[in-house]
């Protein structure tokens, strides 16, 4: 090892958020957080605190999915409709057959949903985007019909589920008791297990890794199963939180979970990035839509910022994360 | 002649699945006929549309996720233009609103180029961008239509009666504005850097400045689409319509590979017309308009997979 020639404190600033880059997020996060605090003074509280991590958290879920289907080079589409399925379905089912059965039902939806987008990547190899966007057509569709038939029956949401999206304990969300081991096991099994390496691997250089002798089938089908999975599971935290359900429950956070995990810095075009970064993302997309609503500016002009600071951020992000 | 049949397969399979569809209506619904025809080509016209912009975007490699948004700015723009207006103010409000499509569009190419960010992460940027101008333009649905172009997509055609205005005009923009791109230098490039962006670059072909072209004809037709929103309401609608699914459903179910440099726009626009015919059957059987959109998304999906299946087989073999 020679002695590396000294660089200037810049230049090593710059290599060392382009080698950890949550930590210019992280920063963003920061930033956002004070301009806030100099609009509003005073509105930074333990209250707001416990409102934006509520917020934030199903969020954070519902881009896990994308996150993980990015690595591999795809996307799911459908994991807004998923999610709102299994909340509806879970929500009409509870005064009929109880809680456990209800919730079980909900996530077996989901996971059929999963097989069919798995079905359809691994097997017909059909571009991930289509098939989930044509998965989350026919699911709406299927939501809508068996929203008739069960119109006269009442709803109920399980407390246990109330208790996760409006309980607090010691001023923190009790969502957090679901999406710390959530996100703990999602950043393990990314990072430290063969399910995901594979994922990195087959984003990378999908041919390769065949090559290798990965199955990329069963990785895909996997995949998909696992990605409405945890939609489902949105879908059954999210209801605790709004509290009543509704067709279109999950399906504004759609897009926005691609957002945030394209800002969070995995690339959509797959093997870079990681769940880390999307949780950040997530966060600074909730800051970010509290303080476009204190601004107090009519709805267009909010959606218009909204959309250029994503942009902004992301090009930000791309020139100082991706050397040539 | 084999030649041509074969370049165009897709696209005669999907005109023999369009006649096929025509004649079940016409059993399903033996009063089916020039109305009918007329309220389908209206129906479709957005449509069809947006999927000749999404379609050439996608024939140069990207994608464009604001194409709803892009129309509903114009045709809030459109609406307030041509509010209480004369019949004569009215087509420097059509030039207007056309100049502002391709404005947009060529705003969003400039970003893809520009920012080295994914095309579908800037076009998802700007679909919110686009849908807060239309809403800063136009708060609530209104806004009017001047009367003179509203004759031109209601109605038949004069000495041919049973052929739809809307479908005629459907026909014409489209030729107009692709066959000379296409017989010019500038679809070969599109269909290069489509199919590989640094061979096309390699081949001296502009990459950067073809994008953005590509950009601003797909805002061409967004505008376009916007703008048959307003004659065929009567007036503007600040919320994007459901145009962004189908447009893709279209363009892929017409032959247009996602990743670039293949397929025309006669596919999609056919496919547009085969998906609008298919709603319109199971309406006309009475089904449940959600069953409808069920069947809709198996219909794209069988597509889909039964094209990825084929074309892995045609690799083995």
């Amino acid at each position: 090892m020679t002695e590396a020639a000294p660089l200037s404190p810049l230049v090593r600033v710059g290599r060392l958020l382009a080698d950890r880059p949550i930590l210019p997020l992280i920063l963003l996060l920061v930033a956002l957080v004070v301009v806030l605090e100099l609009m509003n003074p005073g509105v930074i509280n333990q209250r707001w605190l416990a409102n934006t991590i509520k917020v934030a958290i199903p969020l954070a879920m519902l881009a896990a999915c994308q996150t993980l289907t990015m690595l591999t080079g795809g996307i799911d589409l459908s994991a807004g409709t998923v999610a709102t399925i299994s909340a509806y379905v879970m929500a009409t089912l509870v005064p009929h057959l109880g809680v456990p059965a209800a919730m079980m039902i909900a996530m077996a939806c989901a996971l059929v949903a999963g097989l069919v987008n798995g079905f359809g990547v691994a097997v017909a190899r059909v571009h991930p985007l289509i098939m989930t966007l044509g998965t989350g057509l026919i699911a709406m569709g299927c939501l809508l019909v068996y929203q008739r038939y069960v119109i006269a029956t009442g709803v109920r949401i399980p407390d246990l589920l109330l208790w996760l999206g409006i309980g607090r304990t010691l001023g923190l969300p009790n969502g957090l008791f679901l999406f710390v081991p959530f996100a703990t096991l999602i950043i393990w099994a990314q990072r430290r297990t063969g399910f995901g390496r594979l994922l990195y691997a087959l984003g990378s250089n999908e041919a390769a890794a065949r090559l290798s002798g990965v199955r990329s089938w069963q990785v895909f089908f996997g995949l998909y199963a696992l990605s409405s999975l945890i939609a489902g599971l949105t879908g059954l935290l999210q209801i605790g939180i709004v509290k009543t359900p509704s067709l279109s429950l999950v399906l504004p956070l759609d897009l926005p979970s691609v957002a945030a995990a394209v800002i969070g810095g995995t690339s959509i075009f797959g093997g870079r990035g990681g769940y880390g970064g999307t949780i950040v993302g997530a966060l600074i997309l909730t800051v970010l839509a509290t303080m476009l609503t204190l601004l107090q500016m009519p709805e267009g002009a909010r959606r218009i910022l909204f959309g250029l600071i994503i942009l902004a951020v992301t090009a930000a992000y791309i020139r100082l994360t991706v050397k040539d | 002649m084999s030649r041509i049949l074969a370049q165009n397969a897709w696209s005669l399979g999907l005109a023999a699945l369009l006649v096929a569809l025509l004649l079940a209506t016409k059993v399903i619904q033996p009063d089916f006929g020039v109305s009918g025809l007329d309220s389908l080509a209206r129906a479709a016209l957005p449509f069809a549309l947006a999927t000749c912009g999404m379609a050439v975007v996608v024939i140069a490699g990207g994608i464009d996720l604001s194409v709803a948004a892009m129309m509903a700015v114009a045709s809030v723009t459109a609406a307030v233009l041509m509010d209480g207006s004369s019949d004569a103010s009215a087509l420097p409000a059509v030039a207007a609103v056309l100049a502002l499509g391709l404005a947009m569009g060529a705003v969003n190419g400039a970003l893809v180029v520009l920012t080295r960010v994914p095309d579908i992460v800037v076009t998802l940027a700007m679909l919110y961008v686009w849908g807060g101008v239309a809403l800063l333009i136009l708060n609530a649905p209104g806004g009017g239509a001047a009367p003179l172009l509203r004759g031109l997509i209601v109605g038949g055609v004069p000495f041919l009666p049973w052929l739809p205005r809307a479908l005629v005009v459907a026909a014409l923009v489209a030729l107009m504005i692709w066959l000379p791109i296409r017989r010019a230098k500038l679809g070969l490039m599109f269909y290069a850097v489509g199919s590989d962006r640094l061979a096309a670059f390699r081949s001296g072909v502009p990459v950067g400045p073809v994008k953005v072209a590509s950009y601003a004809v797909a805002g061409l037709f967004a505008a376009l689409g916007g703008l048959s929103v307003t004659l065929s309401t009567g007036i503007g609608e600040p919320i994007p319509g459901p145009y962004l699914l189908a447009s893709v459903a279209a363009v892929v179910l017409g032959g247009v590979a996602l990743s670039g440099g293949k397929g025309g726009l006669l596919g999609p626009v056919l496919a547009v017309f085969v998906l609008r015919l298919v709603r319109m059957d199971l309406t006309l059987m009475n089904f449940d308009p959600n069953v409808t959109t069920i069947i809709e998304g198996s219909i794209m999906v069988a597509v889909v997979m039964f094209g990825g299946l084929m074309a892995l087989r045609g690799r083995k073999a």
